[in-house]
């Protein structure tokens, strides 16, 4: 199938005001006549929810958490980026675009980024007449900084609780729209299946996780709004909960799954400490302003410190390797994410990791401090180093940090095109669980920017133009394929009861995560690849057999949440693999160790893969097909990224 | 470590529930107090008995999913949320008492899991500005004097964990819903429904069957988030003069 992304012709900044005058229109009073789902409730669908609401459309929201305030948009730290240019030193949409554009590594559509760009100051507007409560200057103005990636001070923030302040406020246009009755909420609800009939979306099947009762919904349209998937790694910095399901269902229903393999890992993260470890957390990265990153010379002497033997202020200053400084002296210790993820991977694989598992690298205020004072750290860390103590119990100010790198984001996700809709028509995708503006790196202080800019400016008006043409005559569940679903739905539930094995589900998402972490992590080659292919296949045919989910349905039961959770990790870790395999290039988040330059960077290839691979499901067991959406740069260079 | 748990068991909101003891063992204090409960799960699992179910997700201390009363504490001994306690704040050999949140209006689902949708109900009786999207001035045409931002931030900091409500004798919510209020109070973009918000928020508060507010202070002392009590008094000064201008008599 060739992939149309419906990106409006004409110059790139008339091309969505255009598109927007192009598109129908649903008559205010035919609003209320049209039914919209929504699953998942952060950023991107909370904000969806609330405008579409307001817009007259009757709209039912779906989450699995107690309350649409706890969706995992809530965790993020650092800021949203606008191009507000209120700092007056050069900022613009276009150059907001730009930057986007590189620092994706050239694998994002410039259209959409674009509009991203365009649609991020109304944001920033939104955001504070809902009372946001942004970081001010003493003159009562909104407050900058500048962020990774950028030579301008555009990203908003409030202290690092960026995210849980831009939530609540889509929550509360959202709760102010279930008191009025227009949003139907569904609180601790699991999306099951995507109903289509004629090949449009037309509803889906839904798991009551209190009482374990099977449900179908109808509408119009439905938006999946239900975040990534670097969950399939185990460890990550996502919640526990966040999961592919939606996702990959409505995949194994017809949309397209583009650029699997697109992961972000976070440099700065705290270390594994043990087998027992459930999640990762997260560092800011502005530590790198002041930290500096290093591991002993020789591997003798991380082997001492591994053992206890010495403490890391023991080592002197000519056995220390301050690997960044060495190796990209312009750049040091700031370099991109990637960047520092893979440095800090190649010294543990050389035995000069810290840390008991020989997982870490350090993270050292030693010369900070002795420049600027332990205050002035603490007026600017303080927070984080006492978030890092309560977590290992270390001291920070006393003895260097520790960090490893940690799944933290992923840029694939649903194919989408311009409207944001799946191959699925009246199927939307909105934020990270759609592919479509980070190319192949995302950008600090962007995530926040693109899930609203997708719910609040963008899905209102593109979703118009489909249900005018669809008619609001009414849909209703008694459609054979949605008993047809729900019966599917049924079944996978029983069969995953049935099993009784003798293995925990978490054993096997363990599993899985050492496989994805090892094989498709920080670097992956052909060889390792095709491995862990073999390795995933077997384990899901040992899952389907032996893993032991107790309890029933019928019941609050956690293991099965988390066993159908699994069971569609097991099948998108090997589509990863795949992708991966795929793209022999390198770029952004990607590294093929094949494809690097002689200094060992990341090299792509313009020339066979300035492409997006968009997925498609064909069956059980069966490969999957490739479908290739060019990417076709009219406004941008593309260039080699250098640090040096 | 080696440690005894006292868990309290609930098969669903019609069941009586009991505590259950519970040995264990090979627990290190690096792990998280989640993950300590993982190892029990992980344990029963392989015995063949139902985990027991507890809420969590972030794991880093900002959704406010998780809760668990832990020793007499909500979030146990530290002031900080369940998910952020460690084991190095227990010792070999201790008893832990686990039970959920004890509140009328947080009716209990199964074992340590609670119905936390009041105060999702409260929010939406007015914790809001009725602003739809677009159409809305420059943010910079708004001018917030720094000091009152950050005021308001530190009351919009909220997590809604329910902490406060589960270490009041009362039962009282008053520091969630005064946490919301004040937020908006302070700021201009919450002047226009000022009264009307304080007025339904506090109805609404009633009417899921939270206590009253005998100032004991149990609540601020046990918020991971140290929301303080100012915000309750904030909260009374708007509803008493919303009471006294009100047009809904």
């Amino acid at each position: 199938m060739i992939l149309d992304s419906k990106s409006p012709i004409g110059p790139l900044a008339e091309k969505w005001t255009k598109h927007k005058f192009n598109s129908k229109l649903v008559n205010p009073a035919n609003k209320r006549k049209y039914e919209v789902i929504v699953v998942g409730t952060g950023l991107a669908g909370a904000s969806a929810a609330a405008s579409l609401a307001e817009l007259g459309y009757k709209v039912k929201a779906f989450c699995f958490q107690d309350s649409p305030r706890r969706a995992h948009s809530i965790a993020a730290q650092g800021g949203i980026n606008a191009a507000k240019n209120y700092q007056n030193d050069g900022d613009s949409v276009f150059r907001l675009f730009y930057d986007t554009i590189k620092g994706g590594d050239y694998r994002s559509r410039e259209s959409n980024v674009y509009r991203l760009a365009e649609v991020s100051v109304n944001i920033i507007d939104q955001c504070v007449a809902q009372g946001v409560p942004f970081a001010r200057e003493y003159g009562g103005l909104l407050a900058n900084r500048s962020f990774g990636g950028a030579q301008v001070s555009r990203t908003f923030y409030a202290r690092g609780q960026t995210g849980q302040q831009l939530l609540l406020g889509a929550y509360s246009a959202l709760s102010r729209q279930v008191a009025n009755g227009k949003v139907k909420l569904y609180p601790r609800t699991e999306m099951m299946d995507v109903v289509t009939i004629d090949g449009h979306a037309r509803g889906i099947v839904t798991r009551n996780l209190i009482t374990g009762k099977i449900e179908t919904h109808a509408a119009h349209a439905v938006l999946l709004c239900t975040g990534g998937y670097g969950n399939v790694f185990f460890l990550s910095t996502n919640a526990m909960g966040s999961n592919v399901t939606a996702a990959w269902r409505a995949h194994k229903k017809g949309a397209y799954f583009a650029n699997p393999c697109y992961t972000q890992i976070h440099p700065t993260c705290i270390p594994v400490s043990g087998d027992h470890q459930s999640k990762l957390t997260l560092m800011s990265e502005s530590l790198r302003n002041d930290g500096r990153v290093w591991v002993p010379k020789t591997v003798e002497l991380a082997q001492k410190l591994r053992k206890g033997e010495i403490k890391p202020r023991d080592i002197k200053e000519e056995d220390r390797d301050y690997y960044l400084e060495r190796k990209y002296p312009s750049f040091g210790n700031l370099v991109p994410r990637d960047v520092a993820s893979r440095n800090a991977k190649d010294v543990c694989d050389e035995g000069r990791g810290v840390n008991e598992t020989g997982q870490a690298v350090f993270l050292d205020f030693r010369d900070a401090i002795n420049r600027d004072s332990e205050d002035a750290i603490r007026a600017r860390y303080g927070n984080l180093f006492d978030m890092y103590q309560q977590i290992t119990g270390e001291n920070p100010y006393q003895t260097p940090m520790k960090i490893y790198p940690a799944v933290h984001y992923t840029m694939g996700g649903l194919w989408v095109d311009y409207n944001l809709s799946t191959t699925v028509p009246g199927l939307y995708s909105l934020g990270e669980a759609n592919f479509s503006d980070h190319g192949a790196n995302r950008l600090g202080a962007s995530a926040l920017m693109q899930g609203l800019a997708d719910g609040y400016f963008v899905v209102p008006y593109t979703i118009g133009d489909y249900l005018a043409q669809i008619g609001p005559a009414p849909v209703d569940t008694n459609h054979p394929e949605f008993a047809k679903a729900e019966k599917g739905v049924k079944d996978a539930i029983q069969k995953l009861l049935s099993i009784n094995g003798a293995k925990t589900v978490d054993h096997f998402h363990k599993a899985l995560g050492h496989i994805m972490w090892e094989y498709c992590g920080m670097a992956r080659n052909a060889e390792g690849l095709t491995k862990a292919k073999g390795m995933i296949q077997e384990l899901r045919k040992e899952f389907w057999k032996d893993v032991k989910v107790l309890g029933a349905n019928e019941e609050l039961n956690q293991t099965l949440e988390k066993a159908s959770r699994v069971a569609d990790f097991l099948e998108l870790g090997e589509l990863m693999i795949d992708d991966a395999l795929n793209r022999n290039e390198s770029c952004g988040g990607h590294f093929r160790t094949e494809s690097q330059t002689p200094e060992g960077e990341a090299l792509r290839d313009d020339e066979n893969y300035a492409y997006v691979a968009a997925w498609a499901f064909k069956g059980e067991n069966t490969p999957e097909e490739l479908n290739k959406e060019p990417l076709v740069f009219e406004n941008v260079k593309l260039t080699q990224r250098s640090y040096k | 470590m080696k440690l005894t748990l006292k868990i309290w068991r609930q098969k669903n909101a019609s069941d009586k529930g009991a505590f259950v003891t519970y040995p264990i063992d090979g627990i290190s204090t690096d792990m998280s107090f989640l993950e300590m409960m993982d190892v029990l799960n992980e344990e029963l699992a392989v015995k063949g008995e139902d985990p027991v179910h507890f809420d969590h997700d972030c794991r880093e201390g900002i959704c406010g999913m998780c809760s668990l009363y832990i020793n007499g504490h909500p979030h146990g001994p530290k002031q900080t949320t369940t998910c952020q306690l460690h084991m190095r704040s227990f010792s070999d050999g201790d008893t832990i008492t686990i039970e959920p949140w004890r509140a009328a209006a947080f009716p209990v689902v199964k074992d340590l899991v609670v119905d936390r949708g009041s105060f999702d109900r409260i929010i939406q009786a007015g914790g809001y500005v009725s602003v739809n999207t677009g159409g809305v001035p420059d943010a910079n045409e708004i001018p917030i004097p720094k000091r009152i931002a950050d005021e308001a931030f530190d009351s919009a900091t909220c997590i809604g964990c329910g902490a406060c409500v589960a270490a009041c004798k009362n039962a009282s919510a008053m520091l969630f819903t005064s946490a919301k209020i004040s937020q908006l109070a302070m700021l201009p973009q919450g002047q226009v429904e000022r009264m009307s918000r304080a007025e339904k928020m506090v109805a609404q508060m009633d009417a899921e069957g939270f206590g009253a507010c005998t100032n004991t202070g149990a609540c601020e002392a046990e918020c991971p988030k140290g929301i303080s009590l100012t915000n309750i008094a904030r909260m009374n000064r708007e509803y008493f003069s919303a009471s006294v201008k009100s047009e809904n008599v």
